[in-house]
């Protein structure tokens, strides 16, 4: 058998490729007009017939179900067609390629929740070259790869509101931990630098901890534990991701801390009641996110209906919700959180 | 995929002469070392990382570890069993969400149903997934990898179909079923009770019947096992049914736990769940290995975790400290291994000289 | 698996005739499938037969198709790299760090790819070296990598690439609908495609897949050759994952989880044997093109869950395994191919009474 020559040429001719790469040049796409079968309308008003697409960050997660539920029903109230395209795992490489196919079915709005700011952003520009209306709800995405954003609550409110509650659960002091959703999460970091903003308006508060729990049950479960018993003073949890609050809660329901340790963060009504009602849980907050959806749509079709074009202090009516302002950066609030206790849990359904 | 060394670890159950009973002592022998091995590293992660923080030792601590363990150690036992015939199965976290949202389901419609054929019927789920795996594997002569990868797809897909969304919460299930996940008996949590249970029993039955035995004999040498009349393709799917009904009750359990259940429960428990059987001495070509160190193993990786929590390790070391382990466990299952087969070598070399 | 395949392809002339003439059918079938899956898709929605759809479906699936590539020669050798994904991870977390750091870009993209052949030449190692199964051995390092990518880069992402870079990772090859990225896949499918099947080390490589005794015995250095077999996957895996962070103007450490297992499927499906010996380049990059049109045709359907790609792609990457060996046993129930080999199926047989190293 002849000797074999080591295949040092490959590896030389991949370290070539990658330069060579770089040679290769690079055409910029004619923008293509958007195929809307809108009917015309009256000045001032919607247009009917629009095509709306909304994308969720995974298919599955029962918040953004409710989420993307509210955005459906706002398309029939504004006699639009509607379509929930979503990856089967919450990352930005599985959104990409089905924006790329969004693209191609030419819709006039797409409402997202992007997984990821910036790694989502050429695709979504190019649907705006094909003339597509990009609105981004409940995760943002790069402020030019989007018209507006429609937010929950100001995030400044968010973060800073949680802290309020459980600083009137903890008496103003003592040690307390975040237990956060993914290392990566955009809303969550973002909440979780106005929380320590917050936080130096009590100087007897200590955050001594910021945990992952991945929106993984076990993990969170698990990292519910470690907080326990790494920080055995703690007086305080702050979860500020549907997934970490029932877990945590769930942890202390049943670990003889149960009552001693104020937890609160963001949860859902129907997934927190049993929580709040055996007094594991005192108070928590949340928006109502069918409406963050609901806003959502009705800010795309004002847009696509060319009756505001994203600017700072433009208006637009939002059907049920009343009507809402564009703020800076093309950013829409929805409103104030929700707070949840005992008193009036029972009045939501979501 | 083709290293020879493991398979000769464990000998053919069917070699009759007394030096195969000897050889199978030997072999016991190196389980024994083996799990002790574990133990050894469990106890002296304990150790350390207890004197550095002493709560990590306290009794609910300890519990927690037992506790965080036990769903991934009932479903190590299962990927023992497959393991052990030289096939693997990394659809186990597919069919454990399956089961949970299918458990879930039930009892929130039905908050009257009996617990236990709740956990009946969460079995029957995984078993007949898992028999899916073993008639593809046994029948269709699809290699073991490519039918699970296709599977954990396939089967995860249809969790997703299923639930379209929903989400089974704590608060529709019956307490009698959630207690199930957080209650004790005497200190001791149910979970881990269970799992202490399916351990025995399989790991009884590895060691003791016939049948038992010829899972090893399979994985050890195919051919040999055959020729002795071993009918291998009888043993392989049993291997996945049982992986897969075990499967199913970690999805019950699951759902008893956590309460909350959608279509993503138990994604990526695959990994953990082969790392937990590699790790606990369960050779990846079969043939050798034992359910003990498997859930042992289950226990070694959840305690790793949550001692790197306890001792606020940066949380991004967690993983790669489970990657290192993992090799290092394979490591050194090679080389002893290696030294075993030498020595059984000479003693029947001695034997026929 | 086709024990028999493997062994008359290391025959002589004539059984290496008949053996392509096999492989030929098996890529044959996965062009029809290609055929079949364009007409669906083009029923499905008249955007799937566009230039569009086939510049946004090359793209999308571009680095599990350089992945796919190497791991190809990796599998025929009788080996497996679980691992590609998160080399690819921390090639991508390297990469923020330098840029971080302030290096030039034309610098940084050499270092990746030194830093994803050292993770390659560490598997290699392991298996070679220590004898260590490869599946074991991936499934660890596949822990470990995406480990190092999370400490090296931690929670956060770099996304200042400067553009000139992003575009030609975005962009299209001057005026074509062919992306950048899909030439680049050429040019390595083709240099795959050489190495393996029309030089000495492609040879071996087929041997070895084969049986590996025989090789050893034959002269072949085995172990050195499975060592450059598992450099090159991780080299092309940090290859993917430059191009991965500069197609999405992102280089983080959770990017491309789960990628590994689309390659692998991909190899399958392309007719490689997962117990070597058997398997061509052409039939992966056909694979390719039928997973890349399936994803194409089921997402431009209006209303189809992105769940049903998951479940076609299982379907028929078990089916692709499973249909030529229902096919043999209804040929050897009718006696027309006589059973050439034993009863078990699940490794091949050579292997348990070999002498030891």
């Amino acid at each position: 058998m002849e000797r074999i020559r080591t295949p040092w040429a490959v590896i030389v001719a991949l370290l070539a490729l990658t330069l060579a790469f770089a040679a290769c040049g690079d055409d910029d796409e004619e923008p293509t007009a958007g195929g809307a079968n809108t009917t015309a309308a009256a000045d001032g008003e919607i247009k009917r017939g629009l095509k709306f697409v909304s994308m969720p960050k995974q298919l599955g997660n029962p918040y953004e179900e409710i989420e993307h539920g509210g955005f459906e029903a706002a398309v029939k109230e504004l006699g639009g067609t509607h379509e929930l395209v979503g990856p089967t795992d919450a990352s930005a490489s599985s959104q990409v390629p089905l924006i790329n196919s969004v693209i191609q079915k030419r819709p006039d709005v797409l409402g997202i929740a992007g997984n990821d700011p910036n790694a989502v952003a050429p695709a979504l520009r190019n649907a705006a070259k094909r003339g597509i209306t990009v609105v981004g709800f409940d995760s943002d995405v790069a402020a030019d790869a989007r018209k507006i954003f429609v937010n929950q609550a100001s995030s400044e409110q968010i973060g800073r509101d949680q802290v309020k509650i459980l600083a009137e659960q903890i008496n103003e002091e003592g040690e307390i931990a975040i237990l956060s959703a993914t290392a990566n999460a955009t809303n969550q970091n973002t909440w979780i630098k106005f929380m320590r903003e917050e936080l130096k308006n009590y100087p007897n508060m200590k955050l001594v901890k910021v945990a992952y729990g991945d929106d993984d049950d076990q993990k969170s479960f698990q990292e519910t534990q470690g907080l326990l018993q790494a920080y055995p003073n703690l007086k305080g949890i702050i979860s500020p991701t549907t997934v970490g609050i029932s877990a945590a809660a769930r942890y202390l329901s049943s670990s003889d801390k149960k009552g001693d340790i104020a937890l609160t963060g963001l949860g859902t009504p129907n997934q927190m009641r049993k929580f709040v009602k055996d007094g594991t849980v005192t108070e928590f907050a949340l928006w109502n996110p069918a409406d963050v959806g609901y806003l959502a749509a009705y800010a795309g079709a004002a847009l696509a209906s060319d009756l505001i074009t994203g600017k700072e202090g433009e208006k637009f009516k939002s059907g049920k919700l009343g009507e809402h302002t564009v703020g800076k950066n093309g950013e829409v609030i929805l409103g104030p959180p929700t707070r949840f206790n005992k008193q009036n849990i029972d009045e939501f359904d979501f | 995929m083709n290293t020879p060394a493991e398979s000769a670890v464990a000998t053919p159950a069917p070699a009759p002469a007394r030096g195969g009973e000897r050889a199978r002592r030997m072999t016991e022998l190196a389980f024994r070392v083996r799990e002790l091995g574990i133990v050894l590293a469990l106890g002296l992660l304990i150790l350390v990382t207890g004197i550095l923080e002493p709560r990590f030792v306290g009794a609910g601590s300890l519990r927690n570890l037992a506790l965080n363990a036990s769903i991934i150690a009932i479903l190590a036992v299962g990927q023992t069993l497959v393991i052990l015939t030289r096939n693997i199965d990394i659809s186990v976290g597919s069919i454990l969400g399956l089961a949970a949202f299918m458990a879930g389901t039930l009892l929130s419609n039905n908050p009257d149903l009996p617990v236990p054929l709740v956990i009946v019927l969460g079995m029957a789920l995984g078993g007949a997934c898992g028999m899916l795996n073993g008639v593809l594997v046994t029948y269709g002569r699809v290699p073991a990898l490519v039918v699970t990868l296709g599977t954990l797809y396939i089967f995860r897909g249809i969790a997703f179909l299923w639930t379209d969304g929903r989400q089974v919460n704590a608060e529709t299930l019956p307490d009698r079923f959630l207690n199930l996940g957080t209650n004790s008996i005497v200190g001791i949590p149910i979970l881990v009770l269970f799992a202490f249970v399916v351990v025995l029993v399989v790991g009884q039955c590895l060691r003791d019947l016939r049948a038992g035995r010829e899972f090893y004999a399979i994985g050890s040498n195919p051919e040999a096992a055959r020729l002795a009349g071993v009918r291998s393709d009888r043993r392989v799917n049993t291997a996945f049914v049982v992986s897969g009904a075990l499967a199913g009750l970690g999805g019950v359990l699951f759902t008893a736990r956590f309460g909350t259940v959608d279509a993503t429960a138990g994604t990526g428990y695959e990994l953990t769940v082969v790392a937990a059987a590699v790790v606990g001495g369960v050779a990846v070509f079969g043939g050798s290995g034992s359910v003990y160190g498997a859930a042992l193993g289950a226990l070694l990786l959840g305690s790793i975790t949550s001692a790197l929590i306890v001792l606020r390790v940066d949380a991004f070391w967690q993983m790669a400290a489970i990657g290192g382990l993992l090799l290092l466990a394979i490591a050194i299952d090679r080389f002893v291994g290696l030294r075993l087969e030498a020595a059984l070598r000479q003693r029947s070399s001695r034997r026929a000289g | 698996m086709p024990a028999e395949a493997v062994i008359e392809r290391s025959d002589r002339p004539a059984g290496a005739a008949r053996a392509r003439e096999l492989l030929g059918r098996w890529e044959v079938l996965v062009a029809a499938l290609f055929l079949l899956t364009c007409v669906v898709g083009q029923s499905l929605s008249s955007e799937f037969l566009t230039a569009e759809s086939f510049t946004t479906a090359s793209l999308d699936l571009s680095e599990v198709a350089l992945m796919a590539l190497a791991l190809a020669l990796v599998v025929v050798a009788a080996e497996i790299d679980l691992s590609v994904a998160s080399v690819l991870a921390l090639s991508s977390a390297v990469m923020a760090e330098l840029w971080n750091a302030g290096l030039p870009l034309e610098l940084i993209m050499p270092i990746c790819i030194a830093v994803g052949a050292l993770c390659g030449a560490f598997n290699g190692f392991l298996v070679t070296r220590l004898g260590l199964p490869s599946l074991a051995v991936t499934i660890g390092t596949l822990a470990l990598f995406r480990g190092l990518a999370f400490v090296v880069i931690g929670d956060e992402s770099v996304t200042d690439f400067p553009v000139a870079w992003t575009d030609r990772a975005f962009g299209n090859f001057a005026g074509t609908p062919i992306p950048n990225t899909m030439i680049l896949f050429a040019i390595l499918a083709v240099a795959f495609g050489v190495l393996l099947h029309a030089t000495p080390f492609g040879r071996s490589v087929f041997a070895i897949g084969a049986n590996v005794e025989a090789a050893r015995f034959s002269g072949l250095r085995v172990k050195r050759i499975k060592m450059w077999l598992f450099v090159m996957s991780g080299a092309v895996a940090a290859l993917a994952g430059i191009v991965i962070s500069l197609r999405n103007s992102t280089a983080a450490a959770n990017v491309g989880q789960g990628f590994e297992l689309v390659a692998v499927a991909a190899v399958v499906l392309g007719g490689v044997s997962i117990f070597g010996g058997k398997g061509s380049i052409l039939g992966v990059v056909l694979a390719l093109g039928l997973l890349g049109a399936i994803q194409k045709s089921l997402t431009l359907a209006e209303g189809i869950s992105s769940y049903w790609v998951q479940i076609v792609i299982g379907t028929l990457l078990i089916g692709s395994v499973l249909g030529p060996n229902l096919v043999r046993r209804a040929r050897e129930a009718r006696g027309s191919i006589p059973t050439r080999r034993g009863k078990w199926p699940l490794r091949r047989a050579a292997t348990p009474n070999a002498p030891q190293q």
